[in-house]
This record gives C-alpha cells, sequence and structure tokens, in this order.
C-alpha cells in the first residue's frame, strides 16, 4: 500500500468479506441443511440456522444410507473413497519419482523417447476417451476390482515433472560424492534423493489426495459393485434418484462428509498445499 | 536437461521407468488407438461385426444438431466461466494483496473450496437453487425472478456456470495473489509519485505485468470448464433440460454409455482430443514466451 485512502480500505474490506460470502455461504446452507429433518426441507423457505436433527442424520447415513439410493451406507463409501484417494496418492508418487530419477540421473537410449510418451499423457484426460478405455478394461477384465479403480490412474506426467524439476536443481557434487563413496544408484535414491525430496512429496501428497478423492467418471464408468462405490460418486445417485424425491436434508449431510476431508487436509496443511499447487503447475 | 555426472548402469533405468511407461501404454495409448480406428468403422448394435466407413462418422457428427448445439453449449459455458471466475479471483486478489489486517484469515476462507470436488459443488447449489425449497430460488422468487431450472434450459445452463466457477476461484485466487505479490513495489510508488490513482496503476501498471499468470490461468481454465465439469454436470442436471447443458464431454458420455454409440463416441474422442491437443500447444509456446521474459 503506497497512500492511505480510508475509502479504498473500506472498499477493500466489502470486496474481501462478500468473496468470503460468497464461497462460504453455499457450504453453510449444506451443513445447515444436514441439520434438519425432512419436514424441514418440504416447505420453501428452508431454515438459516441449525436444528436438532444433526446427530440423527448423520448417524442415519452413516451405517444405513439413503434406502432408495442401494442404501449403501456413507461410512463404507467414504472408506472406499480413502482407500482409492491413497492408492492413487502412493501409486503416483511412487512410480513418478522413479521415472524421474531414471530420466535426470541416467543416460540411456530411448530417455528421451520415454520422457516425451509421459508427456504426451497431459493430453489425453480420460474425459476424452471414456468409452475405448472401459473397452480396455472390460478386456483387462479389471471392472469392478480395486486394480482398476487405482492403476490406471497412477501414471502421472505433472508428478513426474514436478520431481524430475526437482532432482535437476539438486548440485552434482552430491552423485560425486557418493560415487566416491561407492554407492550405487539406489542406495544414492534412498539415502540421499529421497530425504531431500521430502517437503516436495509432501506438498504434492496433498494435491493427488485431493485429486484422487474427488475422482468421480472413472468410478463412476468402472464400478457397479455396491462395495466399490466412492463417496462423491455416490452422491449422484441420491440427488438423481428417479422416480423418488430427493431426501435433500440426508444428501446434503452426505456432501457434508464427503467434502470433509480433502478441505481439512487444505486447511490443516495450508502452506504446503500452496506449495504444491503452485509448483505442479510450473 | 540432465545431470552432468550420472550413473551407468545398463538395466535399472528401465526397470525405473518401466512401471510409468507400462501404465502409459495400457491406460493412455491403447485406448487412444482404439478410439482413433474405432472412429472409423460403425458397429452393429450387439458389437458382433463392424463395418469400415472412412470419415463417415465425423462426416454425421458435424451434420448432427444436437453435437454441433454441444460445441456451442461447451464454448459458451467455458468462456463464462473462465469470464467470471477470472474476474472475480482478481478482484478478490488484488483487495487481498492490499489488506493488511486480518490478510491470513481472508486467505484461508478464500482458498479451500479447491479441496471440494465438482460434483459435490454442482450438487450443493442444485440445492440452493432449488426451485421449491432452495434459499437462492426463494430470494429470487421475491425480487420477481421465477427460478425453475428443471424446465428453463438457459436457467440450468446458467446454474452449472456459478457453480463450475464456484469451485475453481479458489485455485485462480492463489495464482492472481502469487502474480501481484512478484510485482516490484517500487514501479507502484513510482507511479504513485506521479499522482497516478489506484485505477490508473491497476491498468497501466498491474495489469499488464500480470499477463502471463492471466494467460496461464486462461487455458487452465478453458481445460476445466471443458473437461473436468463433466461431474459438476452429471451429478446435477445431466445435460438436460433438452441438452441445455449437454457440453461435449456429456455427448461423449451419452453417446457412448447410454447410446452404447460406438463409433461415433470414439470420433467424439478424437475431436476432444484435437482440442486438447490444440490447447496444451498454446499453452506451451506460452510458456516459451515466458522464459524469455
Amino acid at each position: 500500500m503506497v497512500e492511505n485512502r480510508p475509502l479504498a480500505n473500506i472498499l477493500t474490506h466489502a470486496v474481501l468479506i462478500l468473496g468470503v460470502f460468497f464461497l462460504c455461504f453455499p457450504v453453510w446452507m449444506a451443513l445447515v441443511a444436514s441439520t434438519h429433518g425432512p419436514e424441514a426441507m418440504a416447505r420453501a423457505p428452508i431454515p438459516l440456522w441449525f436444528g436438532d436433527q444433526g446427530l440423527a442424520n448423520y448417524r442415519e447415513i452413516l451405517s444405513g444410507g439413503v434406502a432408495h439410493a442401494g442404501g449403501v451406507p456413507v461410512g463404507k463409501m467414504m472408506l472406499n473413497s480413502l482407500l482409492m484417494a491413497l492408492g492413487i496418492t502412493f501409486g503416483k508418487i511412487a512410480v513418478s519419482l522413479l521415472a524421474a530419477f531414471a530420466i535426470v540421473y541416467f543416460r540411456f537410449p530411448f530417455r528421451m523417447g520415454f520422457f516425451w510418451m509421459i508427456f504426451v499423457t497431459l493430453m489425453l484426460p480420460v474425459e476424452v476417451r471414456i468409452l475405448p478405455t472401459y473397452d480396455v478394461m472390460v478386456k483387462l477384465g479389471m471392472l469392478n476390482t480395486w486394480s482398476g479403480l487405482i492403476v490406471p490412474l497412477i501414471a502421472s506426467a505433472t508428478a513426474t515433472f514436478l520431481f524430475r524439476q526437482f532432482f535437476l536443481t539438486i548440485p552434482d557434487e552430491l552423485v560425486e560424492a557418493a560415487r566416491i563413496d561407492r554407492a550405487g544408484p539406489m542406495r544414492f535414491f534412498w539415502d540421499i534423493l529421497l530425504p531431500l525430496s521430502r517437503t516436495n512429496i509432501a506438498a504434492i501428497f496433498i494435491i493427488l489426495f485431493i485429486y484422487g478423492w474427488n475422482q468421480y467418471l472413472w468410478p463412476l464408468i468402472i464400478t457397479n459393485d455396491e462395495d466399490l462405490y466412492t463417496v462423491v460418486m455416490g452422491i449422484s445417485r441420491m440427488v438423481n434418484a428417479g422416480e423418488s424425491r430427493p431426501v435433500w436434508h440426508l444428501i446434503m449431510a452426505t456432501s457434508v462428509l464427503a467434502m470433509l476431508p480433502p478441505v481439512l487436509v487444505v486447511l490443516a496443511m495450508q502452506r504446503l498445499f500452496v506449495k504444491g499447487l503452485v509448483e505442479t503447475e510450473k | 536437461m540432465q545431470k552432468r555426472v550420472t550413473f551407468n548402469t545398463k538395466t535399472l533405468p528401465y526397470l525405473l521407468v518401466g512401471p510409468q511407461i507400462a501404465v502409459t501404454l495400457v491406460f493412455f495409448f491403447w485406448p487412444s488407438w482404439q478410439a482413433l480406428e474405432s472412429a472409423l468403422y460403425i458397429e452393429d448394435a450387439f458389437g458382433l461385426s463392424r463395418d469400415f466407413v472412412g470419415l463417415r462418422n465425423f462426416r454425421d457428427l458435424l451434420n448432427d444438431d444436437v453435437y454441433l448445439a454441444s460445441f456451442g453449449v461447451s464454448f459458451f459455458f467455458g468462456i463464462a466461466v473462465t469470464f467470471l471466475t477470472m474476474a472475480l479471483a482478481l478482484a478478490l486478489a488484488s483487495a487481498a494483496n492490499r489488506v493488511l489486517r486480518a490478510a491470513t484469515a481472508y486467505r484461508t476462507m478464500l482458498i479451500w473450496p479447491y479441496a471440494v470436488a465438482p460434483a459435490l459443488a454442482g450438487v450443493i447449489w442444485y440445492f440452493l437453487m432449488n426451485p421449491s425449497l432452495g434459499i437462492a430460488s426463494y430470494w429470487l422468487d421475491a425480487v420477481g425472478v421465477d427460478w425453475n431450472h428443471y424446465v428453463n434450459g438457459d436457467q440450468a445452463l446458467l446454474l452449472v456456470i456459478i457453480a463450475a466457477s464456484w469451485k475453481q476461484i479458489s485455485y485462480n485466487f492463489l495464482f492472481f495473489l502469487a502474480g501481484l505479490q512478484s510485482i516490484p513495489q517500487s514501479l507502484i510508488e513510482a507511479a504513485a509519485i506521479d499522482r497516478a490513482g489506484p485505477m490508473r496503476r491497476f491498468w497501466t501498471i498491474i495489469f499488464p505485468l500480470l499477463t502471463p499468470t492471466t494467460f496461464f490461468l486462461l487455458v487452465v481454465n478453458l481445460v476445466y470448464a471443458f473437461f473436468d465439469t463433466f461431474s459438476l454436470i452429471h451429478a446435477t442436471t445431466q445435460g438436460g433440460p433438452a441438452n441445455a447443458t449437454s457440453t461435449l464431454v456429456v455427448k461423449v458420455y451419452q453417446t457412448g454409455f447410454v447410446g452404447q454409440d460406438y463409433g461415433s463416441s470414439a470420433a467424439q474422442s478424437v475431436i476432444l482430443m484435437a482440442i486438447v491437443i490444440a490447447m496444451t500447444f498454446v499453452q506451451f509456446r506460452y510458456i516459451d514466451r515466458r522464459v524469455n521474459y
């Protein structure tokens, strides 16, 4: 700020408060709706303050689920989401670390070819090749399996680039020192490279966890077995329930639970989150 | 590009890139190749036989009014989401960059929606605007707007635009804020000494210096609006009413999984690939330029 303008100060705060209101109000309403019974959801306007059915609603969905959407307990779907998100995250990090290590620290035929193959995957998001990918999954017999849910998503161009970028900034002297001490490549990877990459791994872990948790299209086409439903995808079955009217208080309770883990991760690790977000997009 | 000092092991590097390459080949290249190939065939209803038809699938698509309409919906949706998100995020970032008191609290409150899945953002806005009980539609009714996205296609499109922008503002906000903070304070001070007011400084100094960030976000937002919003639309309006919110990706899904028209869905995939490749190309040309700044 280069000059003192009281009017501009007020305007600044007004803009920010409006922005915060716009971003927070929808979730506020979801929270409020999740604490009311069905009768409050039957007539407009719906209440703006919490009701007393919260505990009952959350207990109902966590154990029983929403009846007309198959009655899959939300607790079960949350667990599935967690497993899928963690599987994708750890898979992506492991696979990308190894690939970036190979591309930066070794000289071998087709090195650049491999690099470009990884790069091109950026241009092929699953949304643009839905049906053929489904077809491949059918041929491999991977529908309705955990590996089908996780493995196809663990290739990651962005994570590979991030680690490659970071490895390039590590001084060459470390490799020389390691070689003088007769450490092999894998020893160097475990004892020097991995410890140095800790912050970067943590930062990208957050971004990838959010990515994995929020997957929608992939579980939608790969699973029709209720034991594998994830929560983000399960909600759409509650909203578009066909004949019966959506039970909004339970849907909102499920939405609140479904957004809780990734939002908590962002809030709790804000610094790492910002670092991860800004660096993966370079 | 590569280290001066490297290890000389013959097979190890192949083992290291192996997993990544294997997944890429099986789940990226193979399906993409299949899309390219089956776009040239028409399959019978039972998937038993197929006939080579050349470019007929593409020709049919270009003569299909519904498909062309979904092009229009996609572009309108993409441009509206991009513009809305960037305008709001830039306003918020400029304000947050200026404020001294409670800066961290504001930032925290503005970035968390990034973590909300697009599908959930859609469902929550769907609830807020619900014609019979949503609070927002109730307020709209009070000022004389009759809101019903179940019937009115324009309103349904507006609904998904708002929900998609709502989710994306946080991301843009963070990048604009980072861009603003990297602008040297001395430039702003020099302009202030020359008696340029805040608006003048914004449009003649700050906004031009933000061009790299703006351009980057432009591409990212378009890609987001084109592809990542499938879940948002699928979980709420499902492309309706009367295809008013049917974007290109929704159309690929519907043609493939609901309509079971393999050839046409593959042809649409190929068109989408061309769009992504064009966008990525534009993005990287620009990144090359930024290096020379």
